[in-house]
């Protein structure tokens, strides 16, 4: 199975420069490719997953174009081939 | 200019570092470290022969952690990871870093972390691995804390440089809260403390206790800057009285003990709850040396009309000169300093971003 993690430019410095993670194990959810990401780079997913394993509230995560904020959250199931993009929420002050 | 003094200045959109030398007439800027990124806690450690800043930085969207220095800001070391985290039995995630502070002389490796949601960590290694006081994170009362305007947040530490197992801590919105056997169990300490938003104005605890202040020299009395009321206790906060006489609001943020008078202290005055900005739009320091019997105003060099300001609880400190400087910081971004206990008052920074803390570190010769 090979999956797609496609990182913002603010995340790229912990995942050793690369713009997109690229995964090549068995992932049911988003919440299973994020945990596969964290095994090589725990930093990153600090920065889009509280220590409760929520996702941080100014974070969206998209599978395809779609947020799974309308889907099933975490818990959304991925595909192979899927397309995982983490985008800071438009925000700030 | 031999760089002898530091003023770290923590704003909305990241640090900066103003240096100078024993005189504190000409200042350097260096700054801003995590642009964009809001820092409400510095702090500077130099005990054991370290030179290390320690710095809460909180992103919007990428949450918060303590990073540090040992170069003066030329770069930031880890750690990556989010070094301070809630365990996961707690349900409980980091939200801000509100105060960092060394430990005792004699703890060289010790530091402490007041955080939001209201927690107390400890670190063993300088400030770069980090644990919760569980004392304090499994308090009865915590299910009975509510959160102020600045969120459920730690923001005051207070050791006592006498007795290892003592030390206290206050939050808003619960009150002062002291130990005595080293963090295993803490008692309320608020007799005398004011709660003007609850039905009981004096309860055992529920108090929004903004900052506490005092000298180690005499580190059982404390100063206390409610939410609403000026009070000073004598006996490590097991009874507070009133001290707010002569001062033109006893509500405010700030207040900072002087570093060499145990009954010198210092408070920004601000005009009330509903409208948080200094009364008369005129910016005043009020001091008093003689432990709250009286205050006075510091003016010399502050605008005094048109002055709509506000200092945040953490924008007030006092460096460690002999002649003590005084600085405070707005939440307009003006940083103002003082080289002489206050007397007289200069612009350091006029557009800085909104300031959230000013901390300060007399550098021991290298």
């Amino acid at each position: 199975m090979t999956v797609s993690v496609v990182l913002p430019r603010a995340l790229t410095p912990y995942a050793h420069g690369l713009g997109t993670v690229q995964l090549d194990v068995s992932c049911a959810t988003v919440r299973d490719a994020l945990g596969q990401v964290a095994e090589r780079w725990p930093a990153l997913v600090d920065r889009v997953l509280t220590e409760q394993g929520e996702l941080r509230r100014h974070v969206n995560i998209f599978v395809g174009d779609e947020s799974i904020a309308f889907l099933d959250g975490l818990n959304t199931p991925i595909d192979e081939g899927a397309t995982i993009t983490i985008v800071p929420a438009v925000s700030g002050g | 200019m031999n760089p002898s003094t530091l003023v770290l200045v923590g704003t909305t959109k990241g640090a900066f570092i103003f240096s100078s030398d024993d005189a504190r007439e000409e200042w350097t800027v260096d700054g801003p470290h995590f642009p964009g990124e809001a820092v409400y806690s510095m702090a500077y450690d130099q005990r054991a022969g370290r030179s290390r800043l320690l710095v809460g930085v909180h992103s919007n969207h990428w949450g918060a952690t303590v990073r540090f220095s040992d170069d003066l800001g030329l770069s930031w070391s880890g750690p990556e990871r989010q070094a301070i985290r809630f365990p996961e039995s707690s349900g409980l995630s980091l939200a801000q870093v509100w105060q960092i502070m060394p430990g005792r002389p004699e703890e060289p490796d010790v530091v402490w972390a007041g955080v939001e949601p209201a927690a107390l960590f400890r670190s063993d290694d300088a400030g770069e691995s980090w644990e919760p006081v569980k004392g304090l994170l499994e308090h009865e009362h915590r299910p009975r804390w509510q959160p102020g305007g600045g969120g459920l947040c730690l923001h005051t530490i207070v050791l006592d440089p006498t007795n290892r197992d003592r030390m206290a801590i206050a939050i808003s919105t619960a009150g002062f809260y002291r130990t005595d056997d080293g963090g295993a169990t803490w008692q309320p300490r608020n007799s005398g403390v004011r709660a003007v938003f609850l039905p009981d104005k004096y309860p055992e605890f529920g108090q929004c206790v903004h900052k506490v202040t005092h000298h180690h020299s005499r580190p059982e009395r404390l100063f206390l800057q409610n939410h609403w009321g000026l009070y000073r206790s004598d006996d490590w906060g097991n009874s507070w009285q009133d001290v707010a006489n002569g001062v033109p609001s006893d509500f405010g943020f700030a207040i900072q003990a002087h570093p060499h008078d145990p009954d010198t202290v210092y408070v920004i005055p601000i005009q009330s709850d509903e409208f948080r900005v200094v009364p008369g739009a005129q910016l005043r320091v009020y001091r008093t040396q003689d432990a709250g019997a009286t205050w006075g105003a510091l003016d010399h060099g502050l605008p005094q009309e048109h002055a709509f300001e506000s200092v945040l609880r953490d924008g007030l400190a006092v460096d460690t000169h002999k002649q003590a400087g005084v600085y405070f910081g707005t939440r307009s971004g003006k940083l103002y300093g003082s080289n002489d206990n206050g007397e007289r008052w200069t612009t350091l920074a006029e557009a800085l971003p909104p300031i959230c803390c000013v901390k300060t570190a007399v550098l021991a010769p290298s």
